[in-house]
């Protein structure tokens, strides 16, 4: 069943991040000694072309410093992130505008990464301007494509961000990420801010987009039902590390790591009302033998512990789960 | 059968215009809450919910105005009280929880007195008496290390705190009725259910009803025994709250179950494209006109 859904190996990712650690300094305690917080420790993801693979998980999990990672905004300590085959660090790393064409990012609240001084139409036609587009009728041009292709109007090019509904402004938010086709878009919690109706509407585009222009999403979320409808894989983050990762079959139907069980257990359903038989999770399933499920979810790591060691293993066809061995 | 709690009948907001009739922002409301009852109003941004427990709490400013209605509480009308006797009632008998705990607390007064300032008040306490009861009333919202956290600032607590911080100031006086006015929606979701589990175990120890006011219809079904729907302004829905949400009668109900990505439903009906209510629902159809409203206790 979850083998037609692998993609197929030959097929180069478009996202590679691998052993991402992003380590901040804190000054703090007894005699001001510097302390590290190990905000994202050893994350490894890829994403396919075409695909939505979503990252899940509480504040402070570090599944945002990833994506400020992936869009070339927070060093990383150690740890490569390659996207289309360049890497976005590093030697032969491609400038900020170059990186700029390759990935693009849609941020929970559009309206504080607007100007509000500067129409819709300014503010999505001047990436095409720093980008070499010369010709004013190819920027109108492409303006209303974008705001067309959001489900917006060209009119709307000539109007300011507050005159625009929650809703309008994560079209735009969306517009402006789709101006430089970028074939890469990182979504960091899309639709938390919306009420439901809305929240439908845009995820609606989103899966329209995806299919229509072939783009490829990293969705940071928290919210479990948007998650499970739109991603094709699913990486569950906890204290800095991936702890469960797969196909959405396997992490929804299956869910191995007790962060997962948790996360899915709290999130309020009105299925578990209905009694839908789809609500009741699975038992447990035990570790592989000599192993247990890591790291425990009851005690926060730490901070300016280095994390313990512990490996990332198989469970089924297309399914993984971090244990500690003993 | 003792008689409801709280009786709200034909209440109606708006903005009074020189020139015409009122700008109403909620329309005829009517509904009742029982004593211990966790009551459910759902609706989204602008359906007039919140505007509605703030007239109920004596807190909507101008040029909202409260047009008509009741709303029974022992026999008094809240919406007619003068505002000397609402304020000995509110935070007494009727308190309210918000969404942003922070923009509720003072930030310049440690929790442990803005918690005690409510025994004081209301119960003419002594600060000196006053302040071990607050330490209990941390205690009793579960906060950890209730004597070093009643010495904290706001500013020192995590947002799950802070709302428990809150639940303990509404709490105080062991209020007849707790309004919780999205109480979880800024919260994380293990957070989230630690705060619901907290509200309903606290207020069935106490006896308090809860008027909890949500959009998100999961915290709604998990919490409520009776849901309300509101929509523009006026209650399209109240049912049962399995019966509302096994067997939604109203359009725009059945329209904001089908927009919203229920966890396991990918595994039976798939990828599909979320209901639209704006292109799904006409609010302008007769049909939309019409409400579901049942009487307590009748089945669905």
């Amino acid at each position: 069943m979850s083998a037609a859904t692998l993609p197929s190996p030959a097929s180069e990712p478009i996202l590679s991040v691998k052993d991402l650690h992003v380590r901040f300094p804190v000054a703090g305690g007894l005699l001001r000694q510097r302390r590290i917080v190990h905000a994202v420790n050893g994350v490894d993801l890829a994403v396919q072309p075409g695909q939505c693979v979503s990252l899940v998980g509480e504040s402070g999990c570090g599944k945002s410093t990833t994506a400020l990672a992936i869009m070339g905004l927070q060093a990383p300590s150690s740890g490569a992130i390659i996207v289309e085959g360049r890497p976005v660090y590093g030697p032969g790393a491609p400038d900020r505008l170059a990186r700029a064409r390759l990935a693009q990012i849609v941020f929970q609240d559009p309206f504080s990464t607007l100007n509000p001084r500067e129409t819709i139409g300014r503010a999505l036609s001047q990436p095409l301007m720093l980008h070499g587009v010369k010709d004013r009728c190819e920027r109108v041009d492409r303006v209303a494509t974008a705001l067309r292709q959001v489900g917006l109007l060209p009119e709307h090019a000539t109007r300011y961000p507050h005159e625009f509904s929650g809703g309008q402004r994560q079209r735009i938010g969306i517009a402006r990420a789709l101006i430089l086709g970028p074939r890469l878009i990182v979504l960091d919690e899309p639709v938390s801010a919306l009420d439901v109706s809305i929240r439908a509407q845009i995820i609606n585009l989103l899966m329209d987009l995806q299919q229509d222009l072939g783009l490829s999403y990293l969705m940071i979320s928290h919210d479990l039902g948007v998650v499970e409808h739109v991603s094709d894989r699913v990486a569950v983050m906890f204290a800095g590390q991936i702890v469960e990762e797969g196909g959405w079959r396997e992490v929804f139907t299956a869910p191995a790591h007790p962060y997962t069980r948790r996360l899915i257990e709290t999130i309020p359903n009105p299925a578990r009302l209905t009694g839908g038989a789809q609500d009741i999770l699975p038992p447990a399933p035990e570790p592989p033998s000599g192993t247990r499920f890591w790291p425990p979810i009851d005690q926060r790591p730490e901070i300016g512990r280095p994390p313990e060691p512990s490996t990332f293993v198989d469970i089924g066809d297309d399914h993984r789960v971090r244990v500690r061995v003993g | 059968m003792s008689g409801p709690l709280l009786d709200i009948r034909g209440l109606t907001i708006g903005i009074p215009n020189r020139n015409g009739p009122p700008l109403q922002i909620v329309r005829d409301l009517s509904f009742d809450i029982m004593p211990g009852e966790i009551f459910g109003l759902v609706g989204e941004s602008g359906s007039g919910k919140s505007a509605s427990a703030l007239a109920l709490m004596g807190l909507n400013r101008r040029p909202l105005t409260t047009l008509k209605g009741q709303a029974l509480y022992g026999g008094q009308d809240l919406l007619a009280m003068s505002r000397r006797s609402m304020r000995k009632l509110r935070g007494d008998r009727i308190s309210m929880i918000f969404q942003e705990p922070m923009t509720a607390l003072n930030p310049l007064a440690r929790i442990g007195s803005q918690i005690a300032e409510m025994f004081v008040l209301h119960r003419g306490l002594s600060w000196s008496d006053a302040r071990p009861k607050a330490v209990e009333a941390l205690a009793a919202v579960q906060v950890p290390d209730p004597e070093g956290r009643a010495r904290a600032y706001p500013h020192q607590l995590s947002g799950g705190l802070r709302q428990r911080v809150m639940i303990a100031v509404a709490m105080a006086c062991r209020p007849d009725l707790l309004i919780a006015d999205e109480p979880t929606t800024a919260l994380d979701v293990t957070v989230q259910a630690e705060v619901l589990r907290l509200i309903r175990e606290l207020c069935e120890r106490e006896g308090t009803a809860v008027l909890l006011i949500s959009h998100d219809l999961g915290v709604i079904a998990q919490m409520c025994q009776r849901v309300g729907v509101m929509a523009n302004g006026r209650l399209l829905e109240l049912r049962d709250a399995k019966a509302l949400f096994t067997d939604p009668r109203h359009p725009y109900t059945q329209g904001l179950l089908a927009a919203l990505p229920r966890l396991g439903s990918r595994a039976v009906e798939g990828r599909h494209r979320l209901a639209d209510l704006d292109t799904a629902i006409d609010r302008n159809a007769p049909g939309f006109a019409e409400t579901y409203l049942r009487p307590r206790g009748e089945a669905a």
